[in-house]
Protein backbone atom coordinates (compact mmCIF):
# COMPACT_ATOMS: atom_id res chain seq x y z
CA UNK A 1 0.00 0.00 0.00
CA UNK A 2 1.32 3.32 -0.74
CA UNK A 3 1.52 5.52 2.49
CA UNK A 4 1.22 8.98 0.90
CA UNK A 5 -1.59 7.80 -0.99
CA UNK A 6 -3.34 6.47 2.20
CA UNK A 7 -2.38 9.30 4.34
CA UNK A 8 -4.30 11.41 1.94
CA UNK A 9 -7.35 9.24 1.64
CA UNK A 10 -7.30 9.27 5.65
CA UNK A 11 -7.62 12.92 5.77
CA UNK A 12 -10.40 12.78 2.98
CA UNK A 13 -11.95 10.70 5.46
CA UNK A 14 -11.53 12.73 8.26
CA UNK A 15 -12.95 16.09 6.23
CA UNK A 16 -16.23 13.90 5.91
CA UNK A 17 -16.80 13.23 9.43
CA UNK A 18 -14.90 17.14 10.32
CA UNK A 19 -17.76 18.36 7.83
CA UNK A 20 -20.51 16.38 9.43
CA UNK A 21 -19.84 17.32 12.77
CA UNK A 22 -19.43 21.27 11.96
CA UNK A 23 -22.96 20.97 9.91
CA UNK A 24 -24.51 19.10 13.15
CA UNK A 25 -22.82 20.99 15.89
CA UNK A 26 -25.36 24.16 16.78
CA UNK A 27 -22.36 26.26 18.11
CA UNK A 28 -20.30 25.67 15.18
CA UNK A 29 -23.13 26.82 12.77
CA UNK A 30 -24.61 29.48 14.95
CA UNK A 31 -21.08 30.90 14.32
CA UNK A 32 -21.30 31.15 10.94
CA UNK A 33 -25.24 31.83 10.54
CA UNK A 34 -25.24 34.87 13.06
CA UNK A 35 -23.03 36.95 11.76
CA UNK A 36 -24.36 36.08 7.93
CA UNK A 37 -28.03 36.44 9.15
CA UNK A 38 -26.90 40.11 10.90
CA UNK A 39 -25.28 41.13 7.43
CA UNK A 40 -28.31 40.49 5.49
CA UNK A 41 -31.13 42.07 7.64
CA UNK A 42 -28.47 44.79 7.21
CA UNK A 43 -27.91 45.00 3.06
CA UNK A 44 -31.71 44.78 3.33
CA UNK A 45 -32.28 47.89 4.46
CA UNK A 46 -29.31 48.86 2.14
CA UNK A 47 -31.86 47.90 -0.45
CA UNK A 48 -33.20 51.84 -0.96
CA UNK A 49 -30.03 53.30 -1.35
CA UNK A 50 -28.63 54.27 -4.45
CA UNK A 51 -24.35 54.47 -5.43
CA UNK A 52 -24.01 57.36 -7.99
CA UNK A 53 -23.71 55.90 -11.86
CA UNK A 54 -24.35 52.24 -10.52
CA UNK A 55 -27.59 50.44 -12.13
CA UNK A 56 -28.51 48.33 -8.76
CA UNK A 57 -28.99 49.09 -5.38
CA UNK A 58 -26.38 49.19 -2.68
CA UNK A 59 -27.68 46.21 -1.19
CA UNK A 60 -27.76 44.10 -4.49
CA UNK A 61 -23.99 44.95 -4.84
CA UNK A 62 -22.88 44.21 -1.53
CA UNK A 63 -24.57 40.73 -1.68
CA UNK A 64 -21.72 39.36 -3.95
CA UNK A 65 -19.33 41.48 -2.07
CA UNK A 66 -20.21 40.07 1.18
CA UNK A 67 -20.05 36.48 -0.33
CA UNK A 68 -16.53 37.25 -1.36
CA UNK A 69 -15.41 38.20 1.66
CA UNK A 70 -17.09 35.48 3.52
CA UNK A 71 -15.13 33.13 1.79
CA UNK A 72 -11.58 34.86 2.65
CA UNK A 73 -12.70 35.80 5.87
CA UNK A 74 -14.38 32.70 6.88
CA UNK A 75 -11.48 30.49 5.55
CA UNK A 76 -8.67 32.16 7.19
CA UNK A 77 -10.09 32.45 10.65
CA UNK A 78 -11.42 29.16 10.17
CA UNK A 79 -7.73 27.81 9.42
CA UNK A 80 -6.04 30.04 11.96
CA UNK A 81 -8.79 29.12 14.78
CA UNK A 82 -8.42 25.77 14.14
CA UNK A 83 -4.62 25.68 13.97
CA UNK A 84 -4.56 27.25 17.50
CA UNK A 85 -7.44 25.54 19.40
CA UNK A 86 -5.93 22.40 18.48
CA UNK A 87 -2.88 23.13 19.64
CA UNK A 88 -4.09 23.62 23.00
CA UNK A 89 -6.08 20.55 23.09
CA UNK A 90 -3.45 18.24 21.82
CA UNK A 91 -5.59 17.34 18.79
CA UNK A 92 -2.45 18.26 17.21
CA UNK A 93 -0.15 16.05 19.05
CA UNK A 94 -2.72 13.44 19.02
CA UNK A 95 -1.56 13.46 14.79
CA UNK A 96 1.71 13.86 15.45
CA UNK A 97 1.67 10.81 17.46
CA UNK A 98 0.10 8.79 14.49
CA UNK A 99 1.79 7.36 11.38
CA UNK A 100 1.29 10.26 8.71
CA UNK A 101 -1.60 11.58 11.44
CA UNK A 102 0.10 15.10 10.68
CA UNK A 103 -0.76 14.61 6.68
CA UNK A 104 -4.33 13.40 7.79
CA UNK A 105 -4.86 16.52 10.06
CA UNK A 106 -4.07 19.30 7.42
CA UNK A 107 -5.82 17.83 4.98
CA UNK A 108 -8.64 16.81 6.88
CA UNK A 109 -9.23 20.25 7.99
CA UNK A 110 -8.20 21.99 4.80
CA UNK A 111 -10.78 19.67 3.11
CA UNK A 112 -13.57 19.85 5.82
CA UNK A 113 -13.24 23.79 5.96
CA UNK A 114 -13.33 24.31 1.88
CA UNK A 115 -16.79 22.25 2.10
CA UNK A 116 -18.08 24.11 4.95
CA UNK A 117 -17.57 27.25 3.05
CA UNK A 118 -18.75 25.98 0.19
CA UNK A 119 -21.78 24.98 1.92
CA UNK A 120 -22.47 27.97 3.38
CA UNK A 121 -21.75 30.30 0.46
CA UNK A 122 -24.54 28.28 -1.86
CA UNK A 123 -26.41 28.61 1.27
CA UNK A 124 -26.25 32.47 1.24
CA UNK A 125 -26.20 32.52 -2.65
CA UNK A 126 -29.55 30.75 -2.42
CA UNK A 127 -30.99 33.47 0.29
CA UNK A 128 -29.56 36.37 -1.51
CA UNK A 129 -30.78 35.35 -4.76
CA UNK A 130 -34.48 35.83 -4.35
CA UNK A 131 -34.08 38.70 -2.36
CA UNK A 132 -32.29 41.11 -3.93
CA UNK A 133 -33.13 42.84 -7.16
CA UNK A 134 -30.79 43.06 -10.18
CA UNK A 135 -28.71 40.05 -9.35
CA UNK A 136 -27.86 37.76 -12.51
CA UNK A 137 -27.27 34.48 -12.09
CA UNK A 138 -29.34 32.59 -14.99
CA UNK A 139 -27.01 31.66 -17.31
CA UNK A 140 -24.24 29.41 -17.36
CA UNK A 141 -21.56 31.43 -17.84
CA UNK A 142 -22.58 33.39 -14.82
CA UNK A 143 -22.39 30.04 -12.69
CA UNK A 144 -18.82 29.10 -14.45
CA UNK A 145 -17.34 32.53 -13.33
CA UNK A 146 -19.12 32.44 -9.53
CA UNK A 147 -17.58 28.95 -9.58
CA UNK A 148 -14.08 30.05 -10.72
CA UNK A 149 -13.93 32.61 -8.09
CA UNK A 150 -15.18 30.46 -5.21
CA UNK A 151 -12.97 28.28 -5.97
CA UNK A 152 -9.91 30.26 -6.40
CA UNK A 153 -10.79 32.35 -3.25
CA UNK A 154 -10.76 29.34 -1.32
CA UNK A 155 -7.33 27.97 -2.39
CA UNK A 156 -5.76 31.58 -1.65
CA UNK A 157 -7.21 31.72 1.51
CA UNK A 158 -6.97 28.53 3.41
CA UNK A 159 -3.37 28.76 2.82
CA UNK A 160 -3.32 32.08 4.31
CA UNK A 161 -4.97 30.84 7.00
CA UNK A 162 -2.31 28.21 7.71
CA UNK A 163 0.64 30.41 7.84
CA UNK A 164 -1.12 32.57 10.07
CA UNK A 165 -2.65 29.64 12.07
CA UNK A 166 1.28 28.38 12.43
CA UNK A 167 2.68 31.75 13.28
CA UNK A 168 -0.05 32.18 16.34
CA UNK A 169 0.47 29.43 19.19
CA UNK A 170 -2.05 30.76 21.36
CA UNK A 171 -5.74 31.21 20.76
CA UNK A 172 -5.91 34.26 23.18
CA UNK A 173 -4.35 35.70 20.09
CA UNK A 174 -7.21 35.38 17.70
CA UNK A 175 -7.54 39.02 17.85
CA UNK A 176 -4.14 39.60 15.97
CA UNK A 177 -5.67 37.69 13.08
CA UNK A 178 -9.35 39.11 12.71
CA UNK A 179 -9.13 42.55 13.89
CA UNK A 180 -6.28 43.44 10.89
CA UNK A 181 -9.20 41.30 8.69
CA UNK A 182 -11.72 43.34 9.72
CA UNK A 183 -9.78 46.29 9.27
CA UNK A 184 -9.07 45.70 5.68
CA UNK A 185 -12.85 44.41 5.04
CA UNK A 186 -12.80 48.47 6.03
CA UNK A 187 -10.67 49.18 2.71
CA UNK A 188 -11.59 46.59 0.25
CA UNK A 189 -14.72 47.88 -1.16
CA UNK A 190 -17.15 45.19 0.36
CA UNK A 191 -19.94 47.42 1.81
CA UNK A 192 -19.45 50.56 -0.34
CA UNK A 193 -17.37 51.10 -3.53
CA UNK A 194 -13.54 51.43 -3.26
CA UNK A 195 -13.11 54.16 -5.67
CA UNK A 196 -15.07 56.48 -2.66
CA UNK A 197 -11.99 55.62 -0.77
CA UNK A 198 -9.17 58.32 -0.74
CA UNK A 199 -6.50 56.93 -3.26
CA UNK A 200 -3.88 55.84 -1.24
CA UNK A 201 -6.03 53.82 0.90
CA UNK A 202 -7.73 52.31 -2.16
CA UNK A 203 -4.20 50.79 -3.00
CA UNK A 204 -3.75 49.65 0.08
CA UNK A 205 -6.94 47.59 -0.56
CA UNK A 206 -5.63 46.37 -3.43
CA UNK A 207 -2.62 44.45 -2.45
CA UNK A 208 -5.00 42.23 -0.21
CA UNK A 209 -7.52 38.91 -1.46
CA UNK A 210 -10.58 40.35 0.25
CA UNK A 211 -11.70 43.39 -2.47
CA UNK A 212 -10.23 40.84 -4.65
CA UNK A 213 -12.95 38.04 -4.02
CA UNK A 214 -15.59 40.67 -3.40
CA UNK A 215 -15.08 42.40 -7.09
CA UNK A 216 -15.01 38.71 -8.60
CA UNK A 217 -17.85 38.24 -6.89
CA UNK A 218 -19.46 41.29 -8.36
CA UNK A 219 -18.68 40.30 -11.70
CA UNK A 220 -20.18 36.61 -11.05
CA UNK A 221 -23.39 38.26 -9.80
CA UNK A 222 -23.91 41.92 -11.66
CA UNK A 223 -25.42 43.01 -14.34
CA UNK A 224 -22.04 44.00 -16.76
CA UNK A 225 -22.93 48.00 -16.51
CA UNK A 226 -22.20 47.73 -12.43
CA UNK A 227 -18.53 47.65 -13.33
CA UNK A 228 -18.57 51.05 -14.46
CA UNK A 229 -18.50 51.87 -10.37
CA UNK A 230 -14.93 49.82 -9.95
CA UNK A 231 -11.51 51.08 -10.22
CA UNK A 232 -11.22 51.18 -13.97
CA UNK A 233 -14.37 51.27 -15.23
CA UNK A 234 -13.93 47.15 -15.31
CA UNK A 235 -14.09 43.81 -13.64
CA UNK A 236 -10.10 43.52 -14.39
CA UNK A 237 -10.99 39.63 -14.59
CA UNK A 238 -7.41 38.44 -15.42
CA UNK A 239 -6.20 40.64 -12.84
CA UNK A 240 -8.30 39.36 -9.75
CA UNK A 241 -7.43 35.77 -10.84
CA UNK A 242 -3.85 36.88 -10.85
CA UNK A 243 -3.84 38.44 -7.78
CA UNK A 244 -5.64 35.65 -6.20
CA UNK A 245 -3.38 33.01 -7.73
CA UNK A 246 -0.04 34.59 -6.44
CA UNK A 247 -1.29 34.83 -2.98
CA UNK A 248 -2.21 31.50 -3.03
CA UNK A 249 1.20 30.69 -4.48
CA UNK A 250 2.89 32.59 -2.24
CA UNK A 251 1.34 30.92 1.11
CA UNK A 252 1.18 27.50 -0.60
CA UNK A 253 5.24 28.04 -0.44
CA UNK A 254 5.41 28.97 3.04
CA UNK A 255 3.08 26.79 4.55
CA UNK A 256 4.17 23.67 4.70
CA UNK A 257 7.99 24.94 5.94
CA UNK A 258 5.68 26.73 9.05
CA UNK A 259 3.42 23.64 9.69
CA UNK A 260 6.69 21.65 10.05
CA UNK A 261 8.25 23.81 12.45
CA UNK A 262 5.27 24.03 14.12
CA UNK A 263 4.44 20.55 14.35
CA UNK A 264 7.98 19.93 15.36
CA UNK A 265 7.81 22.26 18.14
CA UNK A 266 4.46 20.36 19.50
CA UNK A 267 5.11 18.28 22.94
CA UNK A 268 3.06 17.67 25.69
CA UNK A 269 4.26 19.54 28.04
CA UNK A 270 4.12 22.56 25.17
CA UNK A 271 0.55 21.71 25.32
CA UNK A 272 0.51 21.68 28.98
CA UNK A 273 2.01 25.16 29.20
CA UNK A 274 0.14 26.74 27.16
CA UNK A 275 -3.24 25.84 28.56
CA UNK A 276 -1.82 27.15 31.90
CA UNK A 277 -0.94 29.98 30.25
CA UNK A 278 -4.40 30.48 29.21
CA UNK A 279 -5.82 29.86 32.52
CA UNK A 280 -3.77 32.44 34.11
CA UNK A 281 -5.51 35.10 31.98
CA UNK A 282 -8.78 33.82 32.31
CA UNK B 1 0.24 -5.16 4.75
CA UNK B 2 3.16 -5.25 6.44
CA UNK B 3 4.11 -6.46 10.05
CA UNK B 4 6.15 -4.50 12.18
CA UNK B 5 9.86 -5.48 11.70
CA UNK B 6 10.82 -8.01 14.37
CA UNK B 7 13.57 -5.60 16.47
CA UNK B 8 16.41 -7.69 17.99
CA UNK B 9 18.15 -5.99 21.19
CA UNK B 10 16.67 -3.59 24.37
CA UNK B 11 13.35 -2.06 23.42
CA UNK B 12 14.85 1.04 24.63
CA UNK B 13 18.78 1.94 25.26
CA UNK B 14 20.11 5.25 26.60
CA UNK B 15 23.72 6.25 27.16
CA UNK B 16 24.46 9.45 29.00
CA UNK B 17 21.03 11.45 27.96
CA UNK B 18 21.31 15.13 29.15
CA UNK B 19 19.05 17.91 28.40
CA UNK B 20 19.80 21.32 29.65
CA UNK B 21 17.09 24.21 28.87
CA UNK B 22 18.82 27.66 29.11
CA UNK B 23 20.94 27.21 31.93
CA UNK B 24 19.37 24.73 33.82
CA UNK B 25 20.40 21.25 33.51
CA UNK B 26 16.95 18.43 33.18
CA UNK B 27 19.07 15.46 32.50
CA UNK B 28 22.72 15.24 33.77
CA UNK B 29 24.13 12.26 32.02
CA UNK B 30 20.81 9.86 32.44
CA UNK B 31 21.58 5.96 31.04
CA UNK B 32 18.93 3.55 31.14
CA UNK B 33 18.05 0.19 28.89
CA UNK B 34 14.50 -1.55 28.96
CA UNK B 35 14.61 -5.00 27.51
CA UNK B 36 11.14 -5.60 25.20
CA UNK B 37 8.14 -7.15 27.27
CA UNK B 38 6.69 -6.03 31.01
CA UNK B 39 6.15 -2.74 33.12
CA UNK B 40 8.74 -0.48 33.56
CA UNK B 41 7.75 2.84 35.86
CA UNK B 42 9.82 5.50 35.74
CA UNK B 43 9.42 7.17 39.34
CA UNK B 44 10.32 10.15 40.35
CA UNK B 45 9.47 13.68 41.95
CA UNK B 46 7.45 16.12 40.16
CA UNK B 47 9.93 18.29 38.28
CA UNK B 48 12.33 15.63 38.00
CA UNK B 49 12.60 15.66 34.29
CA UNK B 50 10.61 12.33 33.95
CA UNK B 51 8.43 14.03 31.29
CA UNK B 52 11.11 15.64 29.27
CA UNK B 53 12.97 11.86 29.54
CA UNK B 54 9.48 10.33 28.03
CA UNK B 55 9.38 13.15 25.15
CA UNK B 56 12.57 12.28 24.27
CA UNK B 57 11.92 8.90 24.08
CA UNK B 58 8.76 9.50 22.49
CA UNK B 59 10.40 11.83 19.22
CA UNK B 60 8.10 14.89 20.43
CA UNK B 61 11.52 16.56 21.68
CA UNK B 62 14.76 17.24 20.94
CA UNK B 63 17.98 15.95 23.41
CA UNK B 64 21.20 18.44 24.33
CA UNK B 65 23.11 15.31 24.08
CA UNK B 66 23.70 11.42 24.73
CA UNK B 67 22.38 8.21 22.45
CA UNK B 68 18.95 7.39 22.54
CA UNK B 69 17.72 4.12 20.18
CA UNK B 70 14.19 3.40 20.61
CA UNK B 71 12.78 0.25 18.39
CA UNK B 72 16.31 0.14 17.17
CA UNK B 73 16.02 3.64 16.10
CA UNK B 74 16.88 7.39 17.01
CA UNK B 75 13.85 9.33 18.17
CA UNK B 76 15.14 12.11 16.47
CA UNK B 77 15.30 10.33 13.23
CA UNK B 78 11.84 8.30 13.47
CA UNK B 79 10.16 7.86 10.21
CA UNK B 80 5.81 7.06 10.22
CA UNK B 81 7.04 3.49 10.10
CA UNK B 82 8.97 3.62 13.25
CA UNK B 83 6.39 5.97 14.72
CA UNK B 84 3.58 3.24 13.86
CA UNK B 85 5.22 1.18 16.41
CA UNK B 86 5.12 3.46 19.23
CA UNK B 87 1.55 3.91 21.58
CA UNK B 88 1.70 7.24 23.26
CA UNK B 89 -0.63 8.24 26.18
CA UNK B 90 -0.13 11.94 27.52
CA UNK B 91 -0.62 14.05 30.47
CA UNK B 92 -4.48 15.41 29.66
CA UNK B 93 -5.46 15.30 26.15
CA UNK B 94 -8.41 16.70 25.65
CA UNK B 95 -8.70 16.48 21.58
CA UNK B 96 -11.25 16.21 19.16
CA UNK B 97 -14.00 16.46 21.95
CA UNK B 98 -16.87 16.99 19.31
CA UNK B 99 -16.20 13.17 18.00
CA UNK B 100 -17.99 10.55 18.63
CA UNK B 101 -15.99 7.76 21.03
CA UNK B 102 -16.53 5.03 18.11
CA UNK B 103 -15.87 7.27 15.53
CA UNK B 104 -12.45 8.44 16.33
CA UNK B 105 -11.59 4.94 17.23
CA UNK B 106 -12.77 3.74 13.86
CA UNK B 107 -10.90 6.54 12.07
CA UNK B 108 -7.90 6.62 14.30
CA UNK B 109 -7.27 2.93 13.13
CA UNK B 110 -6.81 3.65 9.22
CA UNK B 111 -3.64 5.53 10.32
CA UNK B 112 -2.08 2.98 11.19
CA UNK B 113 -3.72 -0.47 8.30
CA UNK B 114 -0.22 0.72 5.85
CA UNK B 115 1.74 -0.49 8.44
CA UNK B 116 0.27 -3.57 10.75
CA UNK B 117 -3.06 -4.91 11.27
CA UNK B 118 -5.07 -2.57 14.04
CA UNK B 119 -7.31 -3.13 16.45
CA UNK B 120 -11.26 -4.09 15.66
CA UNK B 121 -12.70 -0.66 16.97
CA UNK B 122 -15.80 -2.83 18.70
CA UNK B 123 -13.07 -5.08 20.34
CA UNK B 124 -10.94 -2.40 21.79
CA UNK B 125 -14.10 -0.83 22.94
CA UNK B 126 -14.72 -3.49 24.67
CA UNK B 127 -11.27 -3.85 25.93
CA UNK B 128 -11.08 -0.77 27.64
CA UNK B 129 -14.85 -0.51 29.16
CA UNK B 130 -16.47 2.10 26.79
CA UNK B 131 -18.52 -0.23 24.75
CA UNK B 132 -21.32 1.68 26.43
CA UNK B 133 -19.93 5.14 25.55
CA UNK B 134 -19.28 4.05 21.61
CA UNK B 135 -22.15 6.49 20.73
CA UNK B 136 -21.38 9.71 23.05
CA UNK B 137 -19.40 12.81 22.11
CA UNK B 138 -15.63 12.58 23.83
CA UNK B 139 -16.25 15.99 25.71
CA UNK B 140 -18.97 14.15 27.80
CA UNK B 141 -16.92 11.50 28.72
CA UNK B 142 -15.39 11.76 32.71
CA UNK B 143 -11.99 12.25 33.52
CA UNK B 144 -11.01 7.80 34.00
CA UNK B 145 -12.64 7.12 30.88
CA UNK B 146 -11.37 9.59 28.56
CA UNK B 147 -8.00 8.03 30.10
CA UNK B 148 -9.05 4.85 28.92
CA UNK B 149 -9.96 6.13 25.48
CA UNK B 150 -6.54 7.51 25.49
CA UNK B 151 -5.20 3.85 26.30
CA UNK B 152 -7.15 2.71 23.28
CA UNK B 153 -6.01 5.40 21.11
CA UNK B 154 -2.33 4.37 22.11
CA UNK B 155 -2.76 0.53 21.51
CA UNK B 156 -4.55 1.10 18.65
CA UNK B 157 -2.17 0.00 16.42
CA UNK B 158 -0.75 -2.74 18.38
CA UNK B 159 2.51 -0.96 19.34
CA UNK B 160 5.22 -3.05 20.72
CA UNK B 161 6.06 0.04 22.78
CA UNK B 162 3.61 2.14 24.77
CA UNK B 163 4.36 5.03 26.75
CA UNK B 164 2.04 6.60 29.80
CA UNK B 165 2.93 9.65 31.00
CA UNK B 166 1.53 10.09 34.60
CA UNK B 167 -2.05 8.02 33.57
CA UNK B 168 -3.51 8.30 36.83
CA UNK B 169 -3.16 12.72 37.46
CA UNK B 170 -6.21 13.54 39.06
CA UNK B 171 -8.15 10.03 39.46
CA UNK B 172 -10.81 9.54 41.98
CA UNK B 173 -9.58 5.90 44.15
CA UNK B 174 -12.38 3.95 41.81
CA UNK B 175 -11.13 5.60 38.70
CA UNK B 176 -7.52 4.81 39.41
CA UNK B 177 -8.63 1.14 40.22
CA UNK B 178 -10.37 0.55 37.16
CA UNK B 179 -7.69 1.97 35.58
CA UNK B 180 -4.63 -0.15 36.98
CA UNK B 181 -6.86 -2.87 36.31
CA UNK B 182 -6.89 -1.48 32.72
CA UNK B 183 -3.00 -1.85 32.27
CA UNK B 184 -3.22 -5.53 33.92
CA UNK B 185 -5.02 -6.58 31.27
CA UNK B 186 -2.75 -4.55 28.73
CA UNK B 187 0.12 -6.95 30.04
CA UNK B 188 -1.62 -9.75 28.61
CA UNK B 189 -1.61 -8.81 25.58
CA UNK B 190 2.01 -10.12 24.21
CA UNK B 191 4.69 -8.34 23.54
CA UNK B 192 3.89 -4.59 24.40
CA UNK B 193 6.60 -3.07 26.55
CA UNK B 194 5.11 -0.43 28.94
CA UNK B 195 6.84 2.44 30.14
CA UNK B 196 4.83 4.34 32.24
CA UNK B 197 6.30 7.67 34.57
CA UNK B 198 4.51 8.57 38.00
CA UNK B 199 5.65 10.31 40.87
CA UNK B 200 3.48 7.79 43.16
CA UNK B 201 5.32 4.91 44.33
CA UNK B 202 2.40 3.30 44.95
CA UNK B 203 1.39 3.33 41.71
CA UNK B 204 4.63 1.98 40.17
CA UNK B 205 4.79 -0.94 43.06
CA UNK B 206 1.51 -2.25 41.88
CA UNK B 207 2.31 -1.70 38.30
CA UNK B 208 5.55 -2.37 37.42
CA UNK B 209 7.88 -5.17 37.57
CA UNK B 210 10.71 -3.06 37.67
CA UNK B 211 11.38 0.82 39.07
CA UNK B 212 13.64 3.09 37.79
CA UNK B 213 13.94 6.21 40.50
CA UNK B 214 14.52 9.75 38.81
CA UNK B 215 16.02 12.43 40.55
CA UNK B 216 18.97 15.06 40.10
CA UNK B 217 18.89 14.54 36.03
CA UNK B 218 19.61 10.77 36.25
CA UNK B 219 18.52 7.04 37.27
CA UNK B 220 19.25 7.00 41.02
CA UNK B 221 17.83 3.45 41.84
CA UNK B 222 17.06 0.80 39.56
CA UNK B 223 15.31 -2.51 40.62
CA UNK B 224 12.57 -4.71 41.51
CA UNK B 225 9.91 -3.42 43.89
CA UNK B 226 11.21 -5.96 45.87
CA UNK B 227 14.51 -5.36 45.23
CA UNK B 228 14.24 -1.88 46.03
CA UNK B 229 12.49 -2.27 49.54
CA UNK B 230 14.97 -4.45 50.70
CA UNK B 231 17.68 -2.25 49.63
CA UNK B 232 15.68 0.11 51.43
CA UNK B 233 15.34 -1.70 54.48
CA UNK B 234 18.88 -2.69 55.51
CA UNK B 235 18.69 -0.24 58.53
CA UNK B 236 16.71 -1.70 61.00
CA UNK B 237 15.74 -0.33 64.81
CA UNK B 238 15.11 -2.35 67.08
CA UNK B 239 12.91 -1.35 70.50
CA UNK B 240 12.77 -3.55 73.99
CA UNK B 241 11.76 -3.36 77.15
CA UNK B 242 14.26 -4.46 79.35
CA UNK B 243 14.41 -3.94 83.64
CA UNK B 244 11.63 -1.76 82.98
CA UNK B 245 13.06 0.88 80.60
CA UNK B 246 12.44 1.74 76.42
CA UNK B 247 15.76 0.61 75.22
CA UNK B 248 16.25 1.53 71.07
CA UNK B 249 19.05 0.24 68.92
CA UNK B 250 19.36 0.58 64.97
CA UNK B 251 21.75 -2.35 63.25
CA UNK B 252 22.40 -3.52 59.97
CA UNK B 253 21.77 -6.94 60.73
CA UNK B 254 18.54 -6.81 62.94
CA UNK B 255 18.46 -10.71 63.06
CA UNK B 256 22.51 -11.31 64.43
CA UNK B 257 21.54 -8.33 66.90
CA UNK B 258 17.92 -9.67 68.23
CA UNK B 259 19.50 -13.30 68.58
CA UNK B 260 22.49 -12.18 70.83
CA UNK B 261 19.91 -10.18 72.50
CA UNK B 262 17.93 -13.02 73.39
CA UNK B 263 20.91 -15.40 73.92
CA UNK B 264 22.21 -13.33 77.16
CA UNK B 265 19.20 -11.85 78.48
CA UNK B 266 17.72 -14.26 81.04
CA UNK B 267 14.25 -13.81 80.06
CA UNK B 268 14.63 -9.92 80.60
CA UNK B 269 13.77 -8.50 77.47
CA UNK B 270 9.73 -7.93 76.35
CA UNK B 271 7.78 -6.09 74.03
CA UNK B 272 10.26 -6.78 71.09
CA UNK B 273 9.83 -4.94 68.15
CA UNK B 274 11.91 -5.21 65.05
CA UNK B 275 11.19 -1.60 62.84
CA UNK B 276 12.64 -1.42 59.44
CA UNK B 277 12.68 1.58 57.38
CA UNK B 278 10.71 0.83 54.54
CA UNK B 279 11.45 1.80 50.86
CA UNK B 280 7.84 4.24 51.25
CA UNK B 281 9.53 5.92 54.00
CA UNK B 282 13.05 6.65 52.04
CA UNK B 283 11.28 7.29 48.86
CA UNK B 284 9.05 10.49 50.75
CA UNK B 285 12.13 11.53 52.30
CA UNK B 286 13.37 11.72 48.42
CA UNK B 287 10.72 13.77 47.90
CA UNK B 288 10.42 16.21 51.17
CA UNK B 289 13.87 16.88 50.05
CA UNK B 290 13.59 17.77 46.62
CA UNK B 291 10.70 19.82 47.06
CA UNK B 292 12.73 21.78 49.71
CA UNK B 293 14.92 22.89 46.81
CA UNK B 294 17.77 20.25 48.11
CA UNK B 295 17.96 18.04 45.24
CA UNK B 296 21.65 16.75 45.34
CA UNK B 297 20.92 16.26 48.85
CA UNK B 298 18.32 14.43 48.58
CA UNK B 299 19.46 12.30 46.24
CA UNK B 300 22.77 11.47 48.20
CA UNK B 301 20.13 10.51 51.27
CA UNK B 302 18.68 8.29 49.06
CA UNK B 303 20.85 6.51 47.48
CA UNK B 304 22.71 6.38 51.06
CA UNK B 305 19.22 4.41 52.47
CA UNK B 306 19.42 1.79 49.53
CA UNK B 307 22.95 0.46 49.10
Amino acid sequence: MNTTVHEYRTGWKRALIETKISLTTPGDLMGFVMPTAIAIVVLLFMQGAEFEGAPVSLGAMNMPSLIGMNIVFGGITAMVGALAMDRTTGTLLRAKSMPGGMTGYLVGHLVSTAMFIAVTVIALLAVGLPLFDGLEFGTPDRWLMFLAVLVTGIVAALPIGAVLGALLDNPRNMGLVVFPIMGLVAVSGIFYPITALPGWLQAVGQVFPVYWMGLGMRHALLPDAAAAVEVGGSWRTATMFAVLALWAVASMALAPRLLRRMSRRESGSAVAARRADMQRDW
Amino acid sequence: MGHPRPHDGPAIAVADLRMRYGDKDVLTGLDLEIEPGGVTALLGPNGAGKTTTIEILEGFRGRSGGRVSVLGVDPAHGDERWRARLGVVLQEWRDNGKWKVRDIVAHFAEYYKPYTDPWNADDLLDLVGLTAQGGQRVRTLSGGQRRRLDVALGIIGRPALLFLDEPTTGFDPHARREFHELIHRLTDLDGTTILLTTHDLDEAEKLAERILILAGGRIIADGSPDQLARAASTTAEVKWIQDGRLQIHATEDATDFVRKLLATDDGAVTDLEVHRASLEDAYLELVAQFEAGEAAAAVDTFQEATR
